[in-house]
């Protein structure tokens, strides 16, 4: 019996190698696990550059990018996508990329082309603001909070529910908001947050399905750090369909982050000239058109079009917190360890 | 006592070290090249580059050292403790008694163990909204942790001591209570001798389990409490401090290390021989075993099965109807849900219908059954009766269980670079994690088989191969049986995104199950709660399969 399970394995693993595609010209990108596209527009660019684009994934964008790093010198792809500004700073240090400006850039605002160097191009938006669950705040006639000062006030107690900017990337741009507004008084802020009953949770996921009232999950709290789009997925994600979003973001000067994604050529591609295509294409509009439903982050490119459910339900804060990555890559770490001293 | 020693004399007489060192060196050949190329070279490889010594005399370094280890011993030693006290009475009676609905529970203790974090911690979620629990909305951590670790490791006493407790010939505790010893003699005495290898094997899996706990402590200790592994991810990746990180790993390395030796020590003083038996399971006779039955069934059922009920109750229930327009919730039944798994409304590249990922998470867990037993039944045969060199690799097969997932992964990538994209390497990652069960559930076992009657069949002229189908394979089959559940259930549930470099459009159920909550909406929700569904009903079923002929 043993001798057949021997065989079988054996013969199962060739199988499962002799599985593995062998197309001619291949482009391995990067990403981490939220990366989605549709099918027919990687199809498009797979039949103009007659190459066959196959995708890995590394954890969420700070294990890719680790992965990345540490395999410098025998990349383990092509392309790298999902690396954001509060990474920015620390991949551009590494020099894993090769430098690439692409001419696609000319459609893109200034104000989130952060790589000087042009190692990493911009590719979308989100931002990462306070949701609240309209029909909480309805039935009991309470007014919204308007500030980040207003979230310490007694009628806000036990609402409001935040990730741990240790483990999550929705916390830590909800901290760095904290810290853009308050300055070196961010960490009493955050003490009366937590006199006022904050609830901290390790990821979006918790804080979403299972603290925020307004998922489908039900929780306690009304208001949840997360991303200014949800309201809009609430609404394409309903059965049955909705006329109106159940919950609606905060959008008050200096309450949201802005998180601002990046992808790069790595040092090392096999094939770099596709790559740089790959680029181009990312910043294209049929890409670009594809984000916002794939994953619920905003175009850079100024030619995009947004699908309705996005310009109707998604919101974008007209002044969202202020940080170069600069500061914040010198700074996050320090930040954070002293977060969690406060909160313990 | 007399009993107790007269066996383990007779088992040192007859089952002494092995006299064969070429099948020693077969026997080994696989699993040590397996562990070699996947294990320890990847870690050497990790610890060169990131290990610095300074790291040892930096204050602040020690002080979260200090302060990590020891909550990590303090939470592992009473979620062991707790585990046991569910667990002792319930894995007896799974071997004793025969009751209506007894496979089906049995099966459902084995739940949590293979469902993703997030998933039992919205199923918990649901279950503390309920009136009754109002007063439990928001207990202590350490509460949530606790009960989280028994709920998800009851299912190994009950399954390594339910299988000890199989064999035990029950003449045993017979002949000793017309011999006239009380019940507690019979425990103390006859009982948990012969359990002992099967109670430490138990033991040492749940405590090492809990020592290296992740995802609930990440989930339910509210960013106020750090394990080890915890503080090792957080380490490596969000506050970043590779040399601390280093010095954290090796130092979950060395206390799995030590366990592992206690438990080897600790197993080679007991090792019983015991006649190999049929199932010995009656249905309850006098009122007091009537009681128990009734009791502690309904007890176990009720903690098992109300968190994970609402699982396949939400992936029915709609609680979403023109929530945007009118305050009031309405409740109604739906399908469309599952109906929605097999849609691909966005077109997306990296979708794929549920069958899909099912088929993919079987085929992953057949293979992880097979690599995990053909590694592990030459590996636990060698280490049942060891010969000295066997003795100081014995403790080395726990270390898997013991090293950082997110450290071995960054030295798996250093070691295999793109080729860890291959899909080969998911049942290989969950081998490695399954393997450490598959080997202490086959290893008691394996001991157990008494080297007398193997002589005997032999003096009477059975030929090797008719000794091992009529001796060895039926106790064999037993064990092998239990340990094709735990590497099953392991690979099932394991996520493993941390591990290795996924490919998107070969996701596995616990994987598809994370896809659909990392974004909003009442539909992803709802299919989340669908797909965990039918993970559970896909369990439910293999451990039922596994376990067909279990009590026949």
């Amino acid at each position: 019996m043993k001798k057949l399970t021997l065989i079988g394995c054996v013969i199962l693993s060739f199988m499962f190698a002799a599985c593995a595609p062998a197309a001619p010209a291949e482009l391995v990108v990067m990403t981490h696990s939220s990366f989605a596209v549709s099918e027919a527009v990687i199809r498009t660019f797979e039949t103009q550059n007659n190459v066959k684009v196959s995708f890995v994934q590394g954890g969420d964008a700070g294990e890719t990018l680790n992965k990345a790093i540490l395999s410098k010198d025998a990349p383990l792809a092509d392309v790298l996508f999902g690396v954001d500004n509060t990474f920015l700073s620390r991949a551009v240090e590494a020099g894993i990329f090769e430098t690439y400006a692409s001419p696609e850039l000319a459609n893109v605002d200034s104000i989130y082309q952060l790589d000087s160097t042009h190692q990493l191009t911009p590719i979308d938006f989100g931002d990462v603001c306070i949701n609240y669950d309209k029909s909480y705040f309805a039935q009991h006639k309470l007014a919204l909070p308007n500030s980040l000062e207003s979230l310490t006030q007694p009628e806000y107690k036990n609402l409001l529910a935040v990730e741990n900017p240790a483990t999550s990337s929705v916390g830590l741009a909800f901290l760095l908001a904290t810290r853009a507004h308050f300055g070196e008084g961010y960490l009493d802020y955050w003490r009366e947050l937590k006199e006022n009953g904050v609830v901290v949770t390790d990821g979006w996921e918790t804080a979403y399905y299972t603290n925020f009232s307004g998922s489908s999950g039900h929780g306690a709290q009304p208001l949840v750090v997360s991303y200014a789009s949800s309201p809009a997925a609430e609404v394409i994600f309903a059965e049955p369909p909705l006329t109106d979003a159940p919950t609606a973001s905060i959008l008050e000067a200096g309450t949201c982050f802005r998180q601002i994604e990046f992808a790069g050529v790595l040092k090392g591609a096999t094939n770099p000239k596709l790559a740089e295509k790959f680029i181009d294409f990312l910043l294209s509009a049929e890409f670009q058109n594809d984000l916002p439903l794939q994953m619920f982050v905003y175009p850079v490119n100024q030619k995009a079009t947004l699908p309705e459910a996005f310009v109707k339900y998604s919101q974008i804060p007209a002044q969202p917190a202020e940080l170069t990555p600069a500061e914040i890559s010198a700074n996050r770490d320090a930040w954070i360890e002293a977060w969690t001293e406060a909160m313990q | 006592m007399n009993l107790d020693k007269r066996i383990a004399q007779e088992g040192q007489a007859y089952g002494g070290p092995a006299r064969w060192p070429i099948s020693r060196f077969i026997l080994w050949a696989l699993p040590s090249a397996f562990l070699l190329a996947f294990f320890f070279y990847p870690l050497v490889k990790i610890f060169a580059l990131t290990f610095e010594a300074q790291a040892l005399t930096a204050q602040e370094n020690l002080q979260i050292v200090w302060r990590v280890t020891r909550f990590t011993f303090y939470q592992a030693a009473l979620s062991t403790l707790l585990t046991l006290a569910l667990g002792l009475p319930a894995a007896f009676l799974f071997a004793r008694f025969n009751f209506w609905g007894k496979s089906f529970l049995r099966a459902l203790t084995a739940i949590p163990f293979m469902l993703p974090t997030v998933v039992v911690a919205a199923a918990f979620n649901s279950i503390l909204q309920l009136p009754v629990f109002s007063a439990l909305r928001q207990p202590a951590p350490l509460t949530l942790i606790l009960l989280a670790h028994v709920f998800y490791n009851a299912t190994i006493v009950i399954r390594i001591l339910g299988a000890a407790l199989a064999q035990l010939d029950p003449k045993l505790e017979q002949v000793s209570r017309s011999l006239g010893a009380n019940g507690a003699q019979v425990w103390h005495e006859i009982l948990l001798p012969l359990l002992k290898p099967a109670l430490l094997s138990a033991v040492l899996l749940i405590f090492i389990l809990d020592f290296t706990s992740f995802g609930v402590i990440l989930l339910l200790g509210g960013g106020k409490v750090s394990t080890l592994e915890v503080e090792i991810y957080l380490r490596v990746l969000k506050l970043p401090n590779l040399p601390l990180a280093a010095l954290l790993a090796i130092l979950q390395l060395v206390f799995t290390l030590i366990f592992s030796i206690l438990y080897a020590q600790a197993l080679r003083r007991s090792s019983h021989p015991t006649a190999p038996r049929f199932s010995i399971a009656r249905p309850p006779q006098t009122l007091r075993e009537k009681i128990f039955v009734g009791v502690f069934s309904i007890l176990l059922l009720s903690f098992f099965s109300l968190p994970l009920i609402s699982l396949p109750f939400r992936s029915v229930l709609r609680l979403e109807a023109d929530r945007g327009d009118r305050a009031q919730v309405q409740i109604g039944l739906t399908t469309e849900y599952y109906q929605e798994l097999f849609i691909n409304r966005r077109n997306a590249l990296f979708y794929v219908p549920p069958i899909q990922a099912a088929i993919n998470s079987i085929v992953i867990a057949s293979l992880t059954v097979l690599f995990s037993l053909a590694l592990g039944i030459p590996t636990a045969w060698a280490l049942a009766k060891p010969t000295n060199l066997e003795k100081i690799l014995d403790p080395l097969i726990m270390l898997p269980l013991g090293s950082s997932a997110v450290m071995l992964g960054l030295g798996l990538i250093l070691t295999y670079g793109r080729a860890l994209a291959s899909p080969i390497f998911i049942p290989i990652a969950h081998t490695l994690i399954a393997l450490p069960f598959v080997i202490r559930a086959l290893q008691p076992a394996i001991a157990s088989i008494p080297e007398r009657l193997r002589q005997s069949a032999s003096v009477l002229g059975a030929s090797p191969w008719r000794v091992w189908r009529l001796i060895d394979f039926p106790i064999l089959r037993r064990a092998a049986l239990t340990a094709a559940t735990f590497a099953f259930t392991i690979s099932l549930g394991e996520f493993g995104a941390t591990l290795l470099l996924s490919r998107p459009e070969l996701p596995t159920i616990p994987v598809a199950i994370a896809r659909f909550l990392s974004q909003a909406g009442g539909l992803n929700y709802g299919q989340a709660m669908a797909m965990s569904t039918i993970l559970m009903a896909l369990t439910l079923a293999g451990i039922l399969l596994l376990e067909k002929d279990h009590h026949a």
